[in-house]
């Protein structure tokens, strides 16, 4: 072994890194070679210098207390966070289930949504009030003889609405109109009572029953609705309820 | 339906064995971690902060460790805790270069066994190591303070097993240079 390689193997022969033959060759070596020999123990003193130095710098008592309190910090805190999750699934998965029941219950018991005959109301309204905006609008067929209104509507419905005047009463014929109601074309005959018009809507009912008069009110308007002989009727109008009432049971006596 | 509160118990009890055997596999180090963190950053409460911060970083890694050598695993860490510490700091250090010659000494200078017997006292070699750049004094430190084997040297300083050997090699040597130097003032004082 030449110098050159000795002392590169010097530190790791110190450290007892090398394997047993090469051990040997620098041990060898340092027996011919006096550099070598010398920068061995040069090595070995500076070693046990640091053995004898205390320059081992030792926790101070206090750390371990300090570090113990922060990791039980750090595994509460990530208990909380892993448990997050967890914690708030059922919760999540019961207010879910209490949601789409809330949702059916809505969807199925009548009253507690907005019923079609509310939807329906809201629909008359807005025709009744349109259809008095301009005089143009109010009636296709001006007549307060039943026998030309009643005919001007065949042909442009499907059915045949009854057609009355009650001018002996008070509540004269001013004419009719086709309308869009309901997703159908229905019959509108207006009626006058005083300065009041008065908007019946007829159309063919899907059940042949019977239904009394339900009154509603809506944004002033009066409306009364019910089904006979096989047709619905809607009576609006800003007319007194009384009134209303009045005209209603007149309708319903001349089927 | 299950109980979140369950969950989070045992969620909690998790954590509780985790933390026991973290203790139980990493705590016995402290020593060690104090020491290496103290020379790399030379500051008592710089070193008490990063040994901290250290020891959570390795709490939450802890998943990761399977029971191979603890103090080289943690000290990885101490060690990775410190150079972010320095960085953060901005420590001049970081950026220095290892030039093995920095002021030629003659190797007929170089007897420390001399200069241990006569003049160097502990005093003399702690401020020669402080005085190491960064790179050497870790290996150092870890070889002669913690005695490491080359392996655990190269897993706690990320280093090739070759790259270990002759820092080490250049460490001494650098080490014996300021010896040398400190000495000849104090001769020539």
């Amino acid at each position: 072994m030449i110098c050159q390689t000795a002392q590169e193997f010097i530190h790791p022969y110190i450290d007892g890194e090398l394997d047993l033959a090469r051990s040997l060759e620098v041990e060898q070596h340092m027996q011919e070679c006096q550099v070598c020999a010398s920068a061995y123990r040069n090595q070995t003193a500076l070693r046990s210098a640091f053995k004898d130095s205390s320059l081992y710098h030792s926790a101070p008592a206090k750390l371990e207390e300090r570090i113990r309190s922060s990791l039980r910090r750090e595994a509460s805190t990530e208990a909380g966070r892993r448990a997050f999750s967890w914690r708030w699934l059922p919760a999540g998965a019961a207010l879910a289930f209490v949601l789409l029941m809330a949702f059916i219950i809505w969807r199925t018991v009548p009253g507690l949504r907005p019923s079609g005959d509310d939807l329906l109301a809201q629909e008359i309204v807005s025709n009744h009030v349109r259809s008095l905006q301009l005089e143009s609008h109010r009636a296709d067929v001006i007549s307060t003889d039943q026998h030309t209104v009643k005919p001007w509507f065949d042909g442009k419905l499907d059915f045949a609405p009854p057609v009355k005047d009650f001018s002996g009463q008070g509540f004269p014929l001013i004419g009719g109109r086709l309308e869009y109601l309901n997703n159908r074309a229905v019959a509108a005959l207006i009626y006058q009572r005083q300065k009041h018009y008065i908007n019946l809507y007829i159309w063919p009912a899907e059940q042949s029953n019977a239904t009394g008069e339900v009154a509603t009110k809506r944004q002033g308007y009066n409306l009364l609705h019910w089904t006979k002989s096989g047709m619905n009727y809607w009576a609006v109008s800003d007319l007194n309820g009384v009134e209303l009432h009045e005209f209603a049971r007149l309708v319903q006596e001349a089927q | 339906m299950v109980d979140g509160v369950e969950y989070k118990q045992e969620e909690r009890l998790q954590q509780q064995n985790k933390l026991a055997s973290f203790e139980t596999a990493v705590l016995p180090h402290l020593d060690a971690a104090y020491n290496l963190a103290r020379w790399l950053t030379r500051n008592d409460a710089d070193a008490e902060d990063v040994v901290q911060e250290a020891y959570l970083r390795a709490f939450r890694f802890f998943g990761g460790f399977h029971g191979e050598d603890g103090r080289a695993w943690l000290l990885g860490i101490v060690r990775n805790t410190s150079y972010t510490w320095m960085q953060r700091n901005r420590s001049p250090e970081l950026n220095m270069p290892l030039d093995d010659e920095p002021h030629e000494v003659k190797s007929d200078d170089l007897n420390p066994e001399e200069l241990l017997l006569h003049k160097a006292d502990a005093q003399m070699l702690r401020q020669a190591v402080e005085e190491l750049p960064l790179e050497f004094r870790e290996v150092l430190v870890l070889r002669e303070l913690d005695e490491m084997s080359y392996k655990q040297i190269a897993v706690v300083a990320d280093l090739p097993l070759g790259t270990v050997m002759s820092r080490l090699a250049r460490a001494r040597k650098r080490l014996q240079q300021i010896l040398a130097s400190h000495t000849q003032t104090e001769v020539l004082s």
